[in-house]
């Protein structure tokens, strides 16, 4: 029987950075041996020195703990999920608050308390405080997703606060990632929130993004876009991607090594050509939409349910209130994830989109 | 022959309708059917940005072949994310 196992984030360098593997066996017991031949580090981590699993190590079949079936005896089937969840100080644990707290999440069996764990053990990181990362970061906070990197270099500005949730009246002039982390610690203070507070470029992506496990892009220019896009490939990070512009929408997965935007769009449009929220507008609501939708994807990812949007390209237009999707994937020729790349580590992107990033050049 | 033809975002705004049918020829590419769009649409005759194509709901390159009864789309790249901090 092959199961897969998910490993907890302090676990997963123990596992080759996998937030999942496969293993075998006919019994939880034999799927965690061997899993613990394949990684020796971890087997140290699971086993005790008589092969028993280890008293602090929570082990669950489907979301199920294993000490409410047949224990390590239970027997696994195809395609079984199989958690390894460590007890460890800093509220691994779930405290009857956070069972309340997160109780319309917990009784659903796609998330369970085996799920909730996994929220607060992750760590998604939103580039763009605004439209876009706004409702992102608000949900995921909200589910209770334990670490949430925000990335902007803006202040608040009265014009943003038509769609931009996380900022309020009283927050103009105020940065946008100060704005962001006080409501989104007003709505749960539960989770961490860490500020990036910088444009993000060339010269720091690959600091930031490998700390996390999961992108949401909210960028709001190709610039910066093709940089989220490459990096997220180059730090092998799935990225959560979407755009709008006035009352249209586009949203997709890029796993890494099953597509990515330059397969969508090998080149960027020339400076000017397509224009952006400030020239063109933007449905404030249409954000929202799209946002949460985002943080839905990271959350599947997250949890390892249902079928995330990998492959396919959602197509929304509010007016006509249509949503399509077209199957998209991996390009054989993409100078990026392409059989024969071109682009083997970041690049100026100033230059290939002939626009700076925003607020790289601001006094 | 003919093609159900699908535009997006700015497209839709520059032709000024979001889909149409129109008559196509024998051997066209997906490519061809953007030139003969512009021809039909002079709004579309200006846009030079990328675009992405997808015949019947799946992402092809632009060489594709499109045959009778196709549905094409037509999706340029949008950037927005809503923070509009260009300046």
């Amino acid at each position: 029987m092959a199961v897969n196992v998910y490993i907890p984030t302090p676990f997963r360098k123990l596992a080759g950075n996998q937030a999942y593997v496969q293993a075998e066996g006919q019994t939880v017991q034999e799927v965690l041996e061997h899993l613990a031949r394949r990684y020796p580090g971890l087997a140290t981590m699971v086993f005790d020195q008589d092969r028993r699993i280890q008293a602090h190590i929570n082990v669950y079949l489907n979301s199920q703990e294993i000490h409410s079936l047949q224990g390590p005896d239970t027997p696994v089937r195809d395609g079984d999920e199989v958690a390894v969840i460590p007890a460890l100080a800093g509220g691994q644990v779930l405290t009857p608050e956070q069972v309340m707290r997160y109780s319309r999440h917990i009784i659903m069996p796609q998330v369970g308390p085996v799920g909730q764990r996994k929220l607060m053990a992750a760590r998604v990181l939103v580039v763009g405080a605004g439209g876009l990362g706004g409702p992102a970061a608000l949900y995921l906070a909200l589910a209770g997703v334990g670490t949430i990197g925000i990335v902007d270099f803006d202040v608040v500005d009265l014009s943003n606060l038509q769609r931009q949730v996380l900022h309020q009246n009283d927050d103009v002039g105020k940065p946008k990632t100060q704005s962001a982390k006080e409501t989104l610690l007003a709505y749960n203070p539960d989770v961490n929130v860490v500020l990036h507070e910088a444009p993000l470029t060339s010269d720091n992506a690959m600091d930031i993004i490998p700390q996390y496990d999961i992108v949401i892009n909210g960028a709001d220019n190709f610039t910066t876009r093709y940089l989220v896009n490459d990096a997220c490939y180059f730090a092998r990070k799935p990225l959560v991607d979407a755009a709008i512009l006035m009352f249209d929408a586009q949203l997709t997965v890029f796993v890494p090594g099953q597509g990515c935007y330059r397969c969508l769009f090998p080149s960027p449009p020339p400076p000017g050509a397509v224009p952006n929220c400030a020239e063109a507008g933007v449905l404030g609501a249409l954000t929202g939409v799209i946002g949460s939708l985002q943080a839905i994807e990271a959350m599947k990812l997250i949890l390892g349910i249902g079928e995330p949007m990998v492959g396919r390209l959602l197509l929304y237009d509010a007016l006509s209130g249509e949503f399509r999707v077209v199957k998209v994937r991996r390009d054989p020729k993409c100078p990026l994830c392409g059989d024969d790349p071109t682009i083997t580590e970041l690049i100026d992107y100033e230059g290939f989109c002939g626009a700076p990033f925003p607020g790289r050049d601001e006094a | 022959m003919k093609a159900r033809v699908l535009l997006f975002a700015r497209l839709k705004d520059l032709a000024g309708v979001s889909e149409a049918e129109v008559e196509i020829g024998e051997g066209l590419t997906a490519a061809d059917v953007f030139r003969l769009l512009q021809g039909l649409y002079p709004g579309l005759a200006s846009y030079d940005a990328p675009l992405a194509y997808a015949v019947n709901a799946r992402y092809v390159s632009p060489e594709h072949p499109v045959r009778d009864g196709d549905e094409v789309a037509f999706i340029p790249p949008v950037s927005g994310g809503g923070t509009c901090t260009s300046r």
